[in-house]
């Protein structure tokens, strides 16, 4: 298990005060000046050696991602945009680390803009964090009032940060949709390339990294690549903030090293599964994304990229969502896919029809009202849902049913023979009447 | 997709108190000159809290004057965005997450109240007093299930206590935000299982008991959780959860 020691958010859970004078107790802002005074390059070298993947799914090498970023300004401004528009089902771990620990993400936001030469950064907060908001604004004000962002501050890389909010669209989690709707638009995403790193925010080159990602870069610098490089395995570095929700005993966000066991991670923070670990049925293990797993693969589960890329699922946002055999899976999945017919932004025809289509299959599924050969079908139209359209809200839609066939499908035929052998109600009307 | 549409009913006119006009201004400072429609979201949320929690066709009209926006590009954000509300709510609106990590925690029952004590989805009750709907993930998954009113989160909850959170409301008595279950914020319930190793923090010291604790989790055959969480170490005072700032 982690040390405490080698934990990050030391305040994960907000039993300390999040104010200036405490967070530095707990050491923020801690040589920052020297950490700057180090370089971009130097910065942006010392992230790709702690092999640091970006925390909002995708897990693309943070360091790599800061280098794509143009070294000579040829008149337009630079811009980091911090993706603070967490709203992955089962995902609540951004959140903590902005009403706890805000000033770990404003250092980290002031060290990535230096590494990428940005002057200005946007924070872009989902709308219904309004506490979480206030939290966080408060402490960027605390921070301009101590001189340690703003013009001529303290650290010596002159930095303007401010905290803009959305207004409840799960699409505007997607880079270029938050780009769109920081712009004052419908947050529809854009075609790439041209990717943000060239045009982004305003025309101008631009960077959006996760919370999490931006959060953990001061305690990279101030202890050393090799350390968080430490943790974890390699090309899994580091600590993650896991989110474990749904059927276990004790439902919790806690940080731990990447690859932990997801047994040891449920059974020792989340005290276990609910009715026991026999009673496991399933879990998503990476918010609802990523398609899901049956226990039968949990016994011996690494919670890291590539351990759950090689079962055809995904670390994702880290996002435990845990389900017992009480769980109507079918469902379970159903509801995931009405959450995504209602977050399409509807752009692209294969996303906004196929979303509906997806959802309204599986509720008929989930009753045992469908035809055998429909599971086919279903999961054909999945296949021709991922990867045709822009975003990959499509993909996301698209996996957990794949997730579903691949390792339920007997759910579904039994659910729909059951259906089927019922005895009419007399109640039903029948065409010769 | 959700398909969102303009009230039949809409008022005369719309204008900002002199105070949120002085701080939209202050907004539209935040982004680049030219670029004024950024503040969009921000205005139009402030029209919303003005209007009582719905947004009226005039003041898009108006949002879009000060921001030299198209109506059209006003509207078409305004029935885009799920947060802004298209008619009126309840003075205490409800939003029910429904999505699965809720679901799976008992949001049906969570909604089943709401259709007990205020009506179905949308209904204002007739003293004005709530109203509800469901949305997706708000965000709070640990804290399943859970529900938004109006700026806090209420989360942990069970039917009685979401019923008792309502009837408090209604007359009048105040409610506490959070978890309703004695959880201070997102930690396992009944006692920390990380963050609770001897001289972590420098502003405060740890409880002589959770050095036990430690011991026990540095055990790597300690694997009975149960014993693990045995010991308590209580959280120091006055710490904040960032609830109630300002």
């Amino acid at each position: 298990m982690l040390k405490d020691s080698d934990r990050i958010f030391k305040n994960l859970y907000g039993f300390h005060d999040w104010r200036l004078k405490a967070a530095r107790a707990r050491g923020a802002w801690d040589g920052t000046k020297a950490m700057i005074e180090k370089g971009h390059e130097a910065i942006i070298e010392e992230v790709k050696a702690s092999g640091l993947r970006g925390r909002g799914g995708a897990g693309f090498p943070t360091g790599l991602k800061w280098s794509f970023m143009p070294k000579q300004s040829d008149g337009r401004p630079s811009y980091l945009v911090v993706n603070a528009d967490e709203s992955e089902p089962g995902t609540c771990k951004d959140r903590d680390i902005m009403r706890h620990d805000p000033h770990l993400l404003i250092e980290g936001a002031l060290l990535a803009a230096f590494a990428m030469r940005a002057h200005v950064s946007y924070i872009y907060i989902r709308g219904e964090f309004v506490r979480e908001r206030e939290v966080l604004q408060a402490a960027i004000d605390e921070a301009y009032d101590a001189k340690l962002i703003g013009k001529n501050n303290v650290n010596g890389w002159d930095f303007e940060l401010y905290l803009h909010h959305g207004a409840g669209a799960y699409i505007c989690g997607e880079e270029t949709a938050l780009l769109e709707s920081l712009e004052g638009k419908k947050g529809q995403p854009r075609l790439k390339p041209p990717f943000p790193a060239n045009v982004g925010l305003y025309g101008a080159p631009t960077t959006v990294n996760n919370v999490e990602s931006i959060a953990v870069v001061p305690d990279i610098l101030r202890r050393g690549a090799t350390w968080f490089a430490s943790l974890g395995k390699p090309n899994n570095t580091g600590t993650k903030l896991f989110c474990l929700s749904g059927h276990v005993n004790k439902p919790c966000n806690v940080e731990e090293e990447m690859g932990v066991p997801l047994r040891e991670l449920i059974d020792r923070h989340a005290g276990g599964v609910r009715g026991g670990w026999d009673n496991l049925l399933a879990v998503i293990p990476g918010g609802s994304s990523v398609p899901c797993l049956p226990a039968s693969q949990c016994n011996d589960l690494p919670m890291d990229f590539d351990a759950l890329r090689d079962l055809k699922s995904g670390l994702g946002t880290a996002a435990v969502i845990v389900m017992d055999k009480s769980t109507d899976i079918i469902r379970a999945i159903a509801r995931l896919s009405y959450f995504y017919k209602h977050e399409s932004c509807g752009q692209c025809t294969p996303c906004r029809e196929g979303t509906g289509w997806m959802w309204r299959v599986l509720e008929r599924m989930a009753r045992g009202e469908a035809e055998k050969g429909e599971i086919d079908m279903l999961l054909q139209v999945s296949h021709q849902v991922e990867g045709h359209t822009i975003c990959a809200l499509g993909d996301a839609a698209a996996w957990p049913v794949q997730g579903l066939i691949r390792h339920f499908r007997h759910v579904i035929e039994q659910r729909i023979d059951a259906q089927a052998t019922k005895p009419l109600s007399p109640s039903v009307p029948v065409a010769a009447e | 997709m959700s398909v969102r549409r303009l009230a039949a009913d809409q008022p005369e006119a719309f204008a900002f108190t002199a105070g949120n006009l002085d701080w939209a201004k202050g907004q539209i400072e935040k982004y680049p000159d030219g670029r004024q429609a950024s503040a969009v979201l921000p205005l139009l949320w402030r029209a919303q809290e003005q209007c009582g929690g719905w947004l009226p066709e005039p003041a898009l009209r108006t949002i879009a004057d000060l921001l030299g926006m198209a109506y059209i590009r006003v509207y078409e954000i305004a029935t885009f965005y799920t947060m802004f509300n298209l008619a009126p709510v309840g003075r205490y609106y409800v939003q029910v997450c429904g999505t699965t990590p809720c679901w799976l925690r008992g949001a049906e029952d969570i909604k089943a109240s709401c259709r007990k004590l205020i009506g179905a989805p949308g209904h204002v009750t007739d003293d004005g007093l709530f109203s509800w709907t469901e949305v997706e993930c708000l965000g709070a998954c640990v804290n399943a299930p859970m529900v938004q009113i109006n700026k806090d989160y209420y989360e942990d909850l069970t039917p009685e206590s979401f019923e008792k959170i309502l009837v408090d409301l209604r007359e009048g008595r105040e409610v506490k935000p959070g978890p309703q279950d004695g959880r201070h914020s997102s930690e396992p319930a009944g006692g920390l299982t990380t963050l609770i190793a001897q001289g972590l923090y420098a502003e405060a010291p740890t409880p002589e008991d959770s050095e036990e604790a430690e011991l026990a989790l540095l055990d790597e055959d300690a694997t009975d959780p149960a014993a693990a969480n045995a010991p308590i170490p209580k959280p120091p005072r006055g710490g904040s959860s960032g609830r109630r700032q300002k």
